[in-house]
């Protein structure tokens, strides 16, 4: 870089100065801000912080007041629900949805276009506007009861046992056109003499989707696997949205109680203590997959 | 839709993303088989179901609240009225003022603008470092960096409360928009390090005979050739800041509150009476520029949230 | 002859692999080299440190007796065509000629008079105002010539240029490469894995396997006497035929004996003395076994044609002599049926006799 003649090897901080400079701000994104405040978090969580983080250590106090909080457990349950509903559905209507994609389609643009708008929307936007169709007294169910079944119930909304469900049915519409176009991307990967292999041997359409086609974009199913259940583990707005965690707790999430009780009860300790365990949430499901990924890769 | 926009795609690019986008095979025949009709029939009921909200956030904005309370959700509008939207963008109140929601516009505006640049230059300059220019312990930086993206975000933003506090910003948009650039910088590093990875190598070693230095190659031989992933992450950015609702609520003081927490107090206030029509005009107005930006560039889109989500 | 680029104890490491190691080599003063290998020998990796591409772990590189080693790849004097042709997509070939004299800061009337000289040179002057993309693999091969020719280079450095041209316009552009190097003397280090190339191009050529040079010399040498059984084998296509045996002593003079069969040494140089009792490998090239031809030897070494490749004007021939299978290579017009019992003999003077052991030549 310094153009000067020089004969001797040049110093190693100065070589590729300009590179090292254009990635400052990632050094200090990795280090100081991932590394290092997910570290501070997770020490700060056995401390009894208030309003303010002091370095008070009490062990495993938060973990247990937070474990023994009725609604740490229903946001966890909620959390649980949501995310294995989540899982099951939009992998299978995601799929279902792009093997019929698949069928060499009229109007697959149209299709497509439907299918992942919701995606381009807001989580408050789709919280919202299924706040209002689902509402009792306006939305589907007084449709329904207007055409003469007045006995016609679904409140999901405002019934503790199932507001879950409402919140799930918006998440769903939300997201599922996401999956649909990343597994219908796994089924264009798939080399199309693999289909006329199977169409020659006679082996039905349904089988060769369900023996073959499948197991084939294993790695495009599990990185569709990670991204929604990362998602999940995120969700917060959608519930704020729709529900504000109501009616009473019946609807909370994790995530929702971390903000609640860092910037509102003004109890730091709890936070810090929610957030780390929804970092081990996310650890549990990341490790395994990159174990997968990268670790059995180098063995293999 | 994707026809509007007349961006060539980089041959690399095309060819890894392609796949994914194009039909393929021969053009279907029009027979009215009972496959056909099963296939379309199905995709016709599911695109009803996406189509439905949407529908009804436009009827229900049109019409006044008399007929809201007399009808169904599903009805069209029998007197259309657009007196919703302007209350919605002018004049709705949240618990704190009655501005509307064309405050939190312009404070999205101000965020998503600085916010999307910043974070694209920073980015693509460090992608291109990654891809061309790399140093000893590069590697370990990016892979924090991206490991660092599966974190929750609820794990990190207390210590960057304090940061952004020491620094004395905290609450300002100048801290907003670090926030944005810093979290979205894994998914755009590693947009622009597999993309200019995916250039051929030889390109880069012809611009260094011919003695051009870091900057000279990034903004003279990878820049003009890059144009459509900068778009891509424009789109990316622009939904997603757009979108944002969290870290809004969080980093900034009510002031400059942008428009998915505007829209969300408007609408989740407790005070006075619910206007469903005011309600569903806002949510519109504040879904509309991500839908702008999803119907305008279309397939540039798709490819996107595709190279978002799965690494290239 | 004066040294123009100079290479001392060159070492190249990835992490534990060594890609090349204390390489030497000496490149005269408007020398045509090539480094042929195939791909992964570290010819490529050789051409890129010279170029300042890639930094050596050790040693060191001279061009015009000056230390490069740690100099930027501008300074050092030398010009590069790649295989892709690495054009600036977005740019015209104009822009591409003179991209590195803007980036030198060159008065853009020296920019013009340079581009429009080297324009004519490579006869690319209606091509200026195009983009590459509107260019024909040839012509941007010669864009991608006439960007190393502006900057008015003491060495030209060519990594694979042709391979990606199809065989006719290959041929042709190595025929224009000559005739730039006739009329320009630079010096050329030229790296290909096809032999042709090297054969047709080089006033040297060095062979390279696994980071080491296996031979340096001029094509002819290169062809007619091989070090070492790599070289005899890599160059000559069909191979060179091996046959494994060892040496006998007949009539008071050594004479080899594969399977039974004996070969007369006469006419064939050895370095050393043959001492009986060696085991050696006799190479031959199909093109230098005669068939049904007098001359010696050719009444005992019977052989049986298995095989006929017709090439027009060759013909190859598949036979089954001694145990072994061997090619021949015969004039096209000669043709015979598979099973035809044919007469071999052999001109020991253009065969080659390799240690088994060692594989070195003897």
């Amino acid at each position: 870089m310094t153009g000067q003649a020089h004969t001797g090897r040049p110093s190693k901080l100065l070589r590729n100065l300009s590179s090292k400079i254009a990635s400052i701000p990632m050094m200090l994104t990795a280090v100081v801000i991932f590394l290092g405040g997910t570290v501070w978090t997770v020490i700060y969580s056995f401390t009894n912080s208030k309003l303010l983080p002091r370095a008070k250590f009490v062990g495993f106090d938060q973990y247990e007041r937070l474990w023994s909080a009725p609604r740490w457990i229903v946001s966890i349950e909620n959390l649980a629900i949501y995310g294995i509903f989540t899982l099951i559905f939009s992998l299978v209507v995601g799929f279902l949805l792009a093997a019929l994609m698949d069928q060499k389609i009229r109007f697959e643009n149209t299709f497509r276009t439907i299918f992942l708008y919701p995606f381009a929307l807001s989580f408050i936007v789709t919280g919202l506007v299924w706040q209002w169709i689902l509402n009792p007294e306006f939305g589907v169910q007084s449709v329904v009861r207007s055409l003469g079944w007045t006995s016609f119930t679904f409140d999901p909304l405002y019934n503790s046992d199932i507001v879950i469900y409402g919140v799930l049915i918006a998440g769903l519409w939300q997201g599922t056109g996401l999956v649909m176009c990343l597994l219908l991307a796994g089924l264009r990967g798939i080399d199309e003499d693999i289909w006329k292999a199977a169409r020659v041997d006679g082996i039905p359409m349904w089988k060769t989707y369900l023996f073959i086609v499948i197991p084939m974009m294993r790695p495009v199913f599990i990185t569709t696997l990670v991204i929604i259940a990362s998602g999940i583990v995120k969700v917060y707005d959608l519930v704020v949205a729709q529900t504000s965690g109501g009616p009473g707790i019946s609807s909370e999430v994790p995530a929702k109680y971390v903000y609640d009780y860092m910037f509102q009860a003004q109890n730091l300790g709890q936070g810090f203590a929610a957030s780390t365990m929804m970092l081990l949430t996310v650890a549990i499901i990341i490790i395994p997959w990159a174990y997968l990924e990268f670790g059995g890769r180098k063995r293999g | 839709m994707a026809e509007t926009v007349s961006i060539k795609p980089g041959p690399a690019l095309a060819a890894a993303t392609k796949a994914g986008i194009e039909p393929r095979g021969a053009k279907p025949r029009r027979t009215l088989s009972g496959r056909n009709i099963m296939l379309y029939g199905t995709l016709a009921v599911a695109a009803l179901y996406y189509l439905l909200p949407l529908y009804v956030m436009v009827v229900t904005s049109l019409k006044g609240m008399p007929e809201i309370r007399l009808g169904n959700i599903f009805s069209p509008p029998l007197e259309v009225t657009f007196e919703p939207w302007a209350k919605a963008w002018a004049t709705a109140c949240t618990g704190l003022n009655c501005d509307g929601l064309s405050r939190g516009f312009w404070n999205s505006v101000r965020i998503t603008v600085p916010s999307t640049l910043i974070s694209i230059l920073v980015a693509s300059v460090n992608g291109y470092a990654l891809a061309n220019w790399k140093f000893k312990g590069a590697d370990l930086f990016f892979t924090i960096l991206i490991v660092g993206a599966f974190i929750p975000y609820q794990v990190m933003i207390y210590p960057i409360v304090i940061v952004l506090r020491e620094l004395g910003i905290y609450g300002t948009l100048t801290g907003l928009i670090i926030v944005h650039t810093i979290f979205g910088m894994p998914i755009l590093t590693l947009l622009f390090r597999n993309y200019f990875s995916s250039l051929p190598e030889e390109l880069f070693k012809a611009a260094r005979i011919d003695g051009a230095g870091f900057w000279q190659i990034y903004f003279r031989i990878m820049l003009p050739m890059s144009l459509p992933i900068f778009v891509v992450a424009m789109i990316l950015q622009i939904t997603g800041i757009w979108n944002d609702f969290l870290f809004g609520v969080v980093f900034t003081r009510p002031e400059y509150y942008p428009m998915t927490v505007q829209l969300n107090n408007i609408v989740n206030s407790v005070q006075g009476v619910k206007e469903y029509n005011v309600n569903m005009a806002a949510t519109l107005l504040t879904g509309a520029v991500p839908l702008i930006v999803y119907f305008v560039s279309g397939r540039l889109f798709v490819r996107g949230i595709a190279a978002g989500a799965v690494k290239g | 002859m004066q040294k123009s680029v100079s290479i001392k104890d060159l070492s190249l490491s990835f992490g534990a692999v060594n890609v090349l190691e204390n390489l030497n080599l000496d490149i005269g003063e408007g020398e045509f080299l090539v480094l042929l290998g195939s791909s992964g020998c570290g010819k490529s990796t050789l051409l890129n440190c010279i170029a300042g591409l890639l930094e050596p772990t050790g040693g060191q590189i001279f061009i015009k007796n000056k230390n490069v080693t740690w100099e930027e790849p501008k300074d050092r004097g030398i010009g590069m065509v790649f295989q892709s042709y690495a054009l600036y997509p977005q740019m015209t070939v104009e822009k591409n000629l003179s991209f590195g004299l803007q980036v030198a800061k060159m008065p853009k009337a020296e920019i013009d008079k340079r581009v429009a000289r080297a324009a004519e040179i490579l006869q690319i002057g209606p091509l200026l105002k195009r983009k590459p993309s509107e260019l024909s693999g040839g012509q941007r091969q010669r864009v991608a010539i006439g960007r190393a020719l502006v900057r008015d280079v003491d060495v030209f450095l060519f990594d694979e240029p042709l391979s990606n041209l199809d065989a006719k316009l290959r041929s042709e552009l190595r025929v224009e490469i000559k005739r730039l190097h006739q009329s320009l003397k630079n010096t050329m280090v030229y790296v290909t894995h096809d032999q042709i190339e090297a054969l047709t191009l080089a006033d040297r050529i060095a062979i390279m396997k696994s980071g080491v040079i296996q031979q340096l010399a001029d094509p002819n040498t290169i062809y007619n006497a091989p070090k070492n059984m790599f070289v005899a084998g890599f160059i000559g296509s069909p191979s060179m035929n091996f046959l494994r045996g060892e040496i006998v002593e007949k009539g008071g003079k050594p004479i080899f004996v594969a399977n039974g069969v004996d070969f007369a040494l006469d006419g064939y140089a050895a370095g050393e003395p043959l001492q009986a009792g060696r085991k050696v490998v006799l190479g031959v090239r199909p093109e230098h076994v005669k068939v049904n031809e007098d001359g010696p030897g050719a009444d005992h070494h019977q052989a049986t044609v298995d095989i006929e490749e017709p090439m027009g004007a060759d013909n190859l021939l598949w036979l089954k002599h001694a145990g072994h299978t061997m090619s021949v290579r015969v004039a096209g017009a000669r043709r015979f049926k598979p099973g035809t019992a044919v007469k071999l003999s052999f001109d020991m003077g253009l065969a080659s006799l390799f240690d088994a052991g060692t594989e070195e030549r003897i």
